[in-house]
């Protein structure tokens, strides 16, 4: 189906690049390789100092939101006071905080001409941490054993149970891998005082980090699947560089995913391959990882294939991508009027 | 042998697009998994080792072995 050449205003939330990024940026360049159409970028930025405000050639324009604590209502009538200004056709969120707010919404946002592509409700809790090893039970996964605790007492029986060392996640970010039962506890109190409770204590498991970059278009079929292996890993656990592989087994494990869930959106599923070839999944997180614009550069561009989706285009699976393509991230200083920073820290837009 | 989609250049490189690896060759190594991937059999691998190299059969043998077995450990052949 031919699109009509008309202008497509996208709206991108997720533009802090930095060390450990949002996925907005990258999302932002793989829809300006092109989706064979006109477009407008808008930004949406909780932080008056994301990066990607203020880059050149990325949002054409940026308006501030309120952050998802501040409920679905909030968010509804803050994009409904953009819309006004802007039109906007799609939106595509990027944070896993931001997502429950944004499903809620979805309908709402239908009625006023923007569309989405989000996965429902069901779909996004059945992959949520608190619920991934049963998820992996019943669909014949293979999940790391995991279990969600409240108190700081409850990581000495646990990590007995599971054995030393054990990974101790905080419910949307952060995991570290914890040693001793004094490295739990000091993880225990540093996660969840920036992310709150539960805290998920995880079996760990050793092996090779690997990723899957993918898009499902909700009747259960993989538009797209892009494998990747960790090639450097910050200290915050985030690949700093990474190669497209060629795995037939993750891109199984990808469809197997979809197919059991119908998942409608963009998705990375963080693997741990071990040195006996399984695949043990650690997470699942409901949105286009940061590295994304690797899918662009292995040749099947996934946001740009979503905002067609989204814009009611049926997209044809992808066959073929390359393998060993690599993303190397850097960092690089901006200079940026204060006056810009003032304009967008005061009036909410820039 | 050696797997199918293991991916080398003129220059020694040689990447294994499964697991992400690479790998820097030196030239003589370089040519036997040229010639792995042309198909040939370690028989005629090593008789073109001893052809073109100034070294006893023993020690082709024995090096050929040491080889195999680097290139087991990288994960670079076929089960």
């Amino acid at each position: 189906m031919e699109l009509n050449k008309k202008l497509v205003v996208i709206a991108v939330t997720g533009l802090n690049a930095i060390d450990s990024p949002g996925p907005g940026v990258a999302v932002i360049r793989a829809i300006r390789d092109g989706i064979g159409q006109p477009f407008r970028i808008i930004g949406l930025a909780y932080e008056s100092l994301e990066p990607g405000i203020y880059m050149d050639g990325i949002c054409d324009r940026t308006y501030q939101i309120s952050y998802p604590a501040a409920g679905a209502e909030v968010l509804f009538n803050n994009i409904r006071r953009i819309h006004e200004k802007e039109q906007l056709d799609v939106i595509i969120p990027n944070f896993d905080a931001e997502l429950y707010n944004f499903i809620t919404i979805a309908p709402r946002l239908k009625a006023l001409g923007i569309n989405t592509f989000l996965p429902s409700l069901e779909m996004f809790d059945a992959r949520d941490k608190l619920n991934l090893y049963a998820f992996g039970q019943k669909h014949g996964l293979l999940v790391p054993k995991d279990k969600v605790i409240y108190s700081v007492n409850e990581l000495l029986p646990t990590g007995d149970e599971f054995g030393w060392p054990i990974v101790v996640k905080g419910k949307f970010y952060e995991a570290e891998v914890a040693y001793t039962l004094e490295q739990s506890q000091k993880a225990f109190y540093k996660i969840s005082a920036k992310w709150g409770l539960p805290i998920i204590v995880q079996q760990f498991i050793k092996g090779t980090e690997v990723n899957i970059a993918a898009l499902g278009d909700g009747e259960g079929n993989t538009i797209s699947i892009i494998p990747m292996r960790k090639m450097y890993i910050t200290d915050k656990g985030k690949a700093w560089a990474g190669i497209t592989l060629e795995d037939e087994a993750m891109t199984d494990l990808a469809k197997k995913f979809v197919s059991a869930t119908k998942w409608r959106g963009g998705f990375e599923v963080e693997i741990m391959k071990t040195a006996n070839d399984d695949l043990y999944i650690m997470e699942i997180n409901p949105r286009f990882p940061a590295w994304i614009y690797l899918s662009a550069g292995a040749g099947q561009n996934q946001p740009a294939a979503l905002v067609r989706m989204a814009m009611g285009e049926k997209i044809e699976p992808y066959t073929h991508y390359d393998s060993g393509k690599l993303f190397i991230r850097y960092s690089w200083d901006m200079i940026v009027d204060v006056s810009r920073f003032q304009q967008f820290s005061a009036f909410g837009s820039l | 042998m050696i797997k199918k989609n293991i991916a080398t250049n003129e220059f020694g490189f040689i990447f294994n697009p499964s697991t992400g690896d690479s790998f820097s060759s030196n030239p003589i190594a370089a040519g036997i998994i040229g010639m792995m991937k042309e198909g040939h059999s370690l028989s005629e691998i090593k008789k073109e080792l001893l052809d073109k190299y100034d070294a006893d059969k023993l020690t082709v043998e024995k090096d050929m072995d040491d080889f195999m077995n680097l290139l087991k450990e990288n994960n670079l052949l076929n089960n």
